[in-house]
């Protein structure tokens, strides 16, 4: 197995996305909490181009990027495989977290907190929503019947999205408009692995207030 | 793999269109090269095979369409195993060139575009954060032949199409690529001399006029 490390910050659904994936695997891993206003020298140094976290160190050997990290750790132990085997289903999978990631992940962040009066952010992160909603028809988990890279890419949607909306009563994600994906998000927090993997809720809420009333609505 | 459908839906100029072209050339891969007209119109057929990004190029093997560059290009290595491997076999060596493949698309493109697209400060700041990024990428290559060490690989293919477009940033930034990275233009040099690239790539001279077209059209002389 080798020594495994990860520089995460418990609260980021980033650091969050390895964790779930090492777990699935049952690799035993060191969690090092960074403080993202003051970052440790090994991180920076682990992390010399982005400085951000989570980067996993695997025999002293770093990776960075959660997208990246994940497919080495697919990649690197193969029990509980979280891409499918089948060359277009795996360019399937990236597509979808990719698109999570790079315009997702953005408008979800401006609707839900950076810019939460903004009806035009909420309207366009609702749509992007519904490109989701359908690609998960007829589907358990964005990955088929078990839980793969693109659900785990998905995290914030499955957990924080909800808990933000319960502390500012933005209505974004709703059963009457996005039935598959809050069931989907059901099933996905019935998974012991990913509740192991996340911050309890009430220690997010707490901070989701103190975060909000600290920076107001652009 | 005789008997298989490929298409790719491209757009000459595209240094991500160019990327495809380079590893299906790579893999001595038959296809067809279907040629969408980016500066006036989006083809129907593109909106029906992209329609989450409507964006080019698409990979369309027996009729699956395959989207984004980099993706392609792994699902081109994946599918045609037999022949001249894309990707390292490591996965530390994997990770760390999907690492800078992600770099290349998150900076090195907005940098670039920035430096056609802007004047004065802004396009200073772009210029700068260019040259930036292609020094990490010099380091990143060091004294290898190849980024992918002694063979030409993903990451070689995730760069050296951006060769088709310095002449163009290199004009409006007043800048010289080669006198800030000379290792790195070393390396086109080495990677020019591969027919799969040199056939791939678009005509820097045609580029600039290209730019010259759009700067003109969208009001941004």
């Amino acid at each position: 197995m080798g020594e495994v490390k990860v520089f995460g910050v418990r609260r980021s659904p980033y650091s969050c996305r390895v964790e779930i994936a090492l777990k699935l695997k049952g690799i035993k891993y060191d969690f090092i909490e960074e403080d993202l206003s003051n970052k440790s020298p090994l991180l920076l140094k682990y992390n010399p181009v982005h400085k951000k976290i989570p980067v996993l160190v695997h025999n002293e050997n770093p990776i960075a990027e959660s997208l990246v990290i994940l497919e080495y750790i697919e990649e690197t132990w193969k029990g509980t495989p979280i891409l499918p085997e089948d060359p277009y289903q795996r360019a399937m999978a990236r597509f979808w977290s990719k698109f999570i990631d790079e315009k997702c992940m953005p408008a979800l962040l401006k609707a839900a907190v950076k810019e939460r009066e903004n009806k035009k952010a909420i309207e366009e992160a609702a749509e992007l929503l519904k490109i989701l909603e359908n690609e998960l028809e007829g589907k358990k988990f964005f990955g088929g019947d078990n839980i793969g890279l693109v659900d785990i890419v998905a995290d914030f949607i499955g957990y924080w999205l909800g808990l933000i909306q319960h502390v500012t009563g933005l209505e974004l994600l709703t059963k009457e408009k996005f039935p598959n994906l809050c069931e989907w998000s059901h099933e996905f927090l019935s998974s012991s692995i990913v509740k192991e993997s996340f911050p309890p809720s009430d220690h997010l809420l707490e901070y989701i207030r103190s975060w909000l009333s600290a920076n107001p609505s652009k | 793999m005789g008997g298989s459908e490929v298409i790719l839906l491209d757009f000459w100029a595209s240094m991500f269109g160019m990327r495809v072209r380079i590893a299906l050339a790579e893999k001595g891969i038959e296809y067809e090269f279907k040629e969408e007209d980016l500066v006036n119109n989006r083809s129907p057929f593109l909106s029906k095979m992209n329609p989450v990004h409507k964006k080019i190029p698409v990979l369309i093997h027996n009729g699956k369409p395959v989207c984004e560059s980099l993706i392609a290009v792994q699902y081109i290595d994946e599918v045609w195993k037999g022949k001249a491997p894309l990707l390292p076999s490591d996965p530390y060596q994997r990770a760390q060139a999907r690492f800078w493949g992600d770099f290349i698309d998150k900076k090195v493109y907005d940098h670039g575009a920035k430096i056609w697209k802007t004047k004065g400060a802004e396009q200073e700041e772009s210029k700068k954060g260019l040259i930036e990024c292609l020094k990490l990428l010099e380091g990143e290559l060091g004294d290898k032949p190849y980024f992918g060490g002694e063979s030409f690989g993903y990451l070689d293919i995730a760069l050296v199409p951006f060769y088709s477009w310095l002449y163009t940033y290199e004009t409006f930034g007043k800048f010289s690529v080669e006198a800030e990275c000379p290792t790195l233009i070393g390396w086109v040099k080495r990677c020019m001399d591969k027919e799969s690239v040199s056939k791939s790539l678009a005509d820097p001279l045609k580029v600039h006029d290209l730019v010259l077209l759009l700067k003109k059209k969208h009001g941004l002389e």
